[in-house]
């Protein structure tokens, strides 16, 4: 039934991705092999990550919960290319992103960004922000980014607001607009570092459903690191829950809810049952990380 | 859903796609601030200061206020076309010397811009560059302009060189800090975004750095003016032959006060419509900056 709803989606909306893959998974397993990262900001080594270990499938939607400041950022960071890595792999669809000898990532669109606090250009209007890696990648010309960005932005439910600078629009609409300039970009893997942290919550509702129904439509495979653990179970197919600073992945959980999912699935038994079982593992981690009082690394 | 992806149906949205832009919108705004007490009291506001004005100087002559012509000797020598002590808005002279200013304020500040805005997106764009310019730039720039005037004497020949010389070194330093600090406040973010959309070093440069510096650019080049105004006129009146700082100091050696009075609010009037002209400039150019200002509600 799962596969049978996304495809009649697929086949009503036209969407560009559908083209290419058909709502099959074109790539995007990560392989997150016993990777650790050390820094030195002060002089004193402080372990970020250690040992972390994870296999994320093409297509899964995985979700990173864990404490505040236990590193989940620095291991987006090292997949996406901003760090540097002190030992492990990480591979994505078997090529090597860093491991031994390659500490840093090559930053790439195959693995596209969506920042905590938004990194749309303020300077450019969504359609222009939309359109820039296409063109700065040389793949269409500047008209052809445009139609497609403008297009995009359409089915996005952003039609009107192609022409308007992020400042003018929702934070809910950039946030919407920022998913949208990475999907141009026919990314394998979609890395989101708490993308919705700052909104209220039914700003949040509206923006899980529109992700969903993204997701439904590209099946890209999706990191999403979160501390909302409703989010996690609503959005995500797994859910790692890691331990607090150094981090290391603690317990993975299946999330059993069928696709396509609606908020109905938020009241089902099977719901509250993952909820109190993700609950249970993280809560020890975040009193242990609450007593250490550490403060986040960039 | 629905509601939120046609927000065409919503009346407030259709406002604000037909609001009025360019003059229509000044016009607007011209219009509503007469509805408001501002105006008015910017109108009172002159007038009181230009009546205590008077009043020291004409009205009750007080000891050594007694000597400095008051705003009806002024004004009369002033809109006169036979003037008292040689100087009018009648006389050749009087345009000549805004000319000369005016002139050299155009070349001062177009060099202290052309140099300065480049090499501060540099230094705050490449560490390499920073450090071989930084230490020398603060050094340089505590000396006051005053104590340049010899060298500049000794360096140029005439009386034109060593004024724009020593205008254009004082808003150099003006613009350069400004556009340094400019690029090094831009969010870390951009960089990590605009890396992760493919670009290429030049591409972050042109799309990244250049806008992102430039509410800093502008608002160092509006001080940056104000500086090579009065480092001109300090110039002006140690080295030169015209011009409203010579028009000002040669007054005052020949003792005739009113010209000099009529300097001074010359140069008033003439400094703040060069600043106008920068900061709309500026926002011509920034209009992304300026929307988000104004929902911002400034």
């Amino acid at each position: 039934m799962n596969e049978f709803m996304s495809k009649t989606k697929v086949n009503g909306t036209a969407a560009p991705h559908a083209q290419i893959n058909n709502g099959a998974p074109m790539g995007g397993a990560l392989s997150i092999k016993h990777v650790s990262k050390i820094y030195d900001p002060e002089g004193v080594n402080v372990c970020a990550v250690d040992d972390c270990s994870m296999e994320i499938a093409a297509g899964e939607v995985c979700m990173i919960v864990g404490p505040s400041g236990c590193g989940k950022t620095t291991l987006l960071n090292a997949i996406a290319g901003f760090h540097s890595i002190t030992s492990g792999e990480i591979t994505l669809d078997g090529d090597l992103l860093c491991g031994p000898g390659k500490p840093k990532a090559a930053q790439g669109a195959d693995r596209m960004v969506v920042f905590q606090n938004g990194a749309l250009f303020p300077w450019k209007t969504l359609v222009e922000n939309v359109a820039y890696g296409p063109i700065v990648q040389r793949r269409m010309s500047k008209p052809e980014a445009l139609e497609k960005s403008y297009q995009m932005l359409a089915e996005a439910g952003l039609g009107d607001f192609g022409d308007k600078y992020p400042g003018e629009v929702s934070s809910g609409m950039a946030r919407r607009a920022e998913i949208v300039r990475a999907l141009i970009n026919e990314p394998k893997v979609l890395l989101l570092d708490e993308p919705y942290r700052a909104m209220d919550a039914l700003t949040k509702s509206i923006m899980h459903e529109s992700l969903l129904e993204t997701y439904d439509r590209t099946k890209v495979t999706i990191f999403f690191i979160t501390h909302d653990l409703e989010e996690a179970i609503f959005l995500g197919d797994k859910v790692h829950v890691v331990t607090t600073r150094p981090c290391s992945l603690k317990k993975t959980i299946d999330v059993t809810i069928p696709r396509p999912r609606t908020y109905e699935s938020l009241s089902s038994e099977n719901f509250r049952h993952l909820m109190a079982e993700v609950n249970e593992a993280v809560h020890e981690e975040a009193v242990k990380a609450f007593q250490a009082g550490e403060r986040e690394l960039a | 859903m629905t509601s939120v992806s046609s927000p065409e149906n919503s009346d407030p949205v259709k406002r604000q796609m037909t609001a009025p832009t360019g003059l229509a919108l000044l016009w607007y705004r011209f219009k509503t601030s007469f509805a408001t007490p501002r105006p008015y009291m910017m109108v009172g506001g002159i007038f009181l200061w230009l009546f205590v004005y008077w009043l020291l100087c004409e009205g009750l002559r007080l000891d050594r206020f007694d000597k400095i012509p008051g705003p009806l000797a002024v004004a009369k020598d002033m809109f006169s076309p036979t003037p008292f002590q040689g100087i009018s808005i009648f006389t050749g002279e009087y345009y000549n010397h805004i000319f000369v200013s005016c002139r050299r304020i155009l070349i001062a500040f177009t060099l202290a811009t052309g140099i300065g805005v480049p090499l501060g997106l540099f230094m705050g764009w490449s560490k390499k560059v920073r450090d071989y310019t930084f230490p020398i730039l603060e050094t340089l720039r505590p000396i006051p302009i005053l104590a340049w005037v010899p060298l500049a004497i000794l360096m140029f020949p005439g009386f034109e060189g060593p004024v724009i010389f020593l205008a254009t070194l004082a808003s150099l330093f003006v613009t350069t800090l400004n556009t340094m600090l400019g690029v090094q406040s831009i969010d870390e973010s951009y960089f990590r975004a605009a890396g992760c959309l493919g670009s290429s070093n030049w591409d972050i440069f042109k799309n990244v750095v250049v806008p992102g510096a430039l509410p800093y650019v502008f608002t160092g080049l509006q001080i940056s003016i104000g500086v090579a105004w009065f480092s001109l006129v300090a110039a002006e009146m140690v080295s030169g032959d015209h011009g409203l700082g010579y028009l000002i100091v040669d007054s005052y050696m020949n003792n005739v006060t009113v010209p000099m009075v009529i300097g001074m609010i010359t140069l008033g009037f003439v400094g703040w419509f060069t600043s106008v002209i920068v900061r709309m400039v500026g926002n011509w150019l920034m209009q992304w900056h300026v929307k988000a200002l104004a929902l911002q509600g400034r």
